[in-house]
């Protein structure tokens, strides 16, 4: 039975791997959307007479980091699922022999990660690298502070990469319940950045909405993982944040597992 | 005739008034998560060096304003190398008795991009009034001048991929890094930025002179990095020259057409 999803998994995955050229593409915009960004952020940074939440370097290793890892966030559905769902095809799905939640979560953990592969390698080595070769330090993605910081981040990172599936997959959902769902699916995206911590890492929001900020489920995908890997957590003290990463996934695979049921009870399939 | 071909579009796409909402609300929520940012980097670290969160409003507004507008006339453009050249539809807008251009202009006025357009403005307004600048006619000329200058340097960028699909279908995509990556950077004012980057959107894709420079005068500021008044005052018409230069690289293009058939 878990062979059936790791072979959906690695057939996808190699699948999504094909598309190169926009990947290449993909690369050049987030290089210049990270040099604006870092430009932006050593602008206000120049001007701060207080100590701040974040170093300019963490916020520099942050900005590169997110634009490595962007395409991991929930920002788009499957396409192919999409297609399935208004022309009819979803009934094939039905009939196939295996859950369809975790099949098509199976297709989703693919989609979240083959295009980040292929972009993030690059990236990494481009501002890990690269850049302090170049003479470019105060614009480089810093190392991580050893191997325990490592293994949390990866070990975070794993966690990150759950919660974005699991929400990828209440887009998937709202695509069966409801035939507008394209438009509510262009709108939770903007969510995801701003509350994740891509647009502004989330330690830099005003004070007082930092409470409500620590709650949110999105700062699992982004500011979690990311504040692991500069130190802005210490490694050893975030048992508490790789938890709410871990819960925050458990309530969206319920969710999605529910609402997926009951839309599936509703389902009429037109024509044969 | 363009405003015939644009209203017909319109009237198409409002047959869909659920998903027409939607939508532009999705690209209201998209630009408002930018201004939040813009905000949230304000509240925390107070200014920028020499400027304030209205003027950099300022420039969002007229930035987004002028974005808007070309993007939502430029679909044509945009999707020119997938719709018309790879297909070979483009032989069918080269036998029609009308000019290509209009033609392509006319392939939907994409009124969803009015989310960026209506955000645009209320922040523009929102930024002009928490200035107290006086908006007497001279003004308001020259606010209109540059944003128009604005869209054809927009216009333009998606003239120039339409041109390049002339010669290549592959990774167009790269062009979105000079449309939205403007558009993102031209938020800020130019002087924050290297100097590699300042000379590139003022010399090659000349995005400050439509938005930093003459902004400068509206603001009578004095430029940090040294400009005059009169360089302020005319640096708009280069947006105009981009769109020359675009359609011309365009109609060379053209001549370099051969179909792909049918």
């Amino acid at each position: 039975m878990f062979n059936a999803y790791w072979s959906v998994i690695s057939a996808r995955y190699r699948t999504l791997l094909q598309y190169r050229a926009a990947a290449i593409a993909g690369f050049v915009t987030q290089l210049f959307w990270g040099a604006i960004k870092i430009m932006v952020m050593s602008a206000f940074f120049a001007v701060s007479t207080e100590p701040q939440p974040m170093k300019l370097v963490e916020v520099v290793s942050y900005i590169w980091l997110g634009q490595a890892l962007l395409g991991m966030l929930p920002w788009s559905v499957d396409k192919e699922l999409e297609a399935m769902i208004t022309n009819g095809g979803i009934s094939y799905e039905l009939v196939r022999p295996l859950d369809l939640y975790s099949f098509w979560f199976c297709r989703t953990i693919a989609l979240r990660t083959a295009t980040t592969t292929l972009r993030s390698i690059p990236m990494l080595i481009f501002a890990l690298l690269l850049l302090p070769l170049a003479g470019f330090d105060e614009w480089a993605l810093a190392a991580p502070g050893g191997l325990v910081v490592t293994c949390v981040f990866l070990l975070s990172l794993v966690c990150a990469l759950l919660l974005a599936c699991s929400f990828t997959m209440i887009m998937h959902v709202i695509l069966v319940w409801t035939i507008s769902g394209d438009g509510l699916n262009r709108i939770l995206p903007s969510f995801t950045m701003i509350f994740s911590g891509m647009v502004v890492p989330l330690p830099l929001f005003p004070d007082w909405t930092q409470g409500f900020l620590s709650l949110q489920p999105f700062r699992g995908l982004v500011d979690v993982p990311f504040r692991i890997y500069t130190g802005n957590i210490p490694a050893l003290e975030a048992g508490p944040d790789i938890l709410h990463q871990l819960i925050w996934s458990a309530v969206f695979i319920f969710l999605g597992r529910r609402l997926l049921a009951s839309s599936m009870h509703r389902v009429v399939v037109q024509g044969g | 005739m363009y405003w015939r071909l644009a209203l017909s579009s319109i009237k198409a796409q409002m047959q869909y008034k659920l998903s027409f909402g939607l939508s532009a609300a999705g690209q209201l929520a998209g630009t408002a998560i930018e201004i939040l940012g813009i905000w949230a980097l304000f509240t925390r670290f107070g200014s920028l060096p020499h400027w304030s969160l209205s003027e950099v409003c300022l420039f969002y507004g007229v930035v987004n304003v002028g974005f808007a507008v070309a993007d939502g006339m430029a679909t044509g453009f945009d999707h020119f190398g997938v719709d018309y050249v790879r297909t070979g539809n483009f032989d069918r807008l080269l036998v029609r008795p009308r000019g290509l251009i209009l033609q392509l202009l006319a392939h939907e006025l994409a009124i969803r991009r009015l989310g960026r357009l209506v955000q645009g403005l209320i922040v523009m307004v929102w930024a002009l009034t928490d200035l107290g600048i006086d908006l007497e006619w001279p003004m308001i000329v020259f606010l209109i001048y540059t944003i128009i200058g604005g869209t054809c340097l927009f216009l333009g960028l998606f003239v120039f991929q339409a041109a390049l699909s002339f010669w290549t279908v592959e990774s167009l995509e790269v062009m979105n890094t000079l449309t939205y990556g403007g558009v993102e950077s031209s938020q800020y004012p130019l002087s924050i930025y290297d100097d590699w980057f300042r000379k590139f959107f003022t010399y090659v894709v000349p995005l400050a002179c439509v938005a930093y420079f003459p902004i400068l005068l509206l603001l009578d500021k004095t430029d940090p990095l040294g400009s005059s008044r009169l360089f302020q005052l005319l640096a708009p018409v280069a947006g105009y020259l981009f769109l020359a230069a675009a359609i011309l690289a365009f109609s060379r293009g053209v001549r370099h057409y051969t179909s792909t058939g049918n």
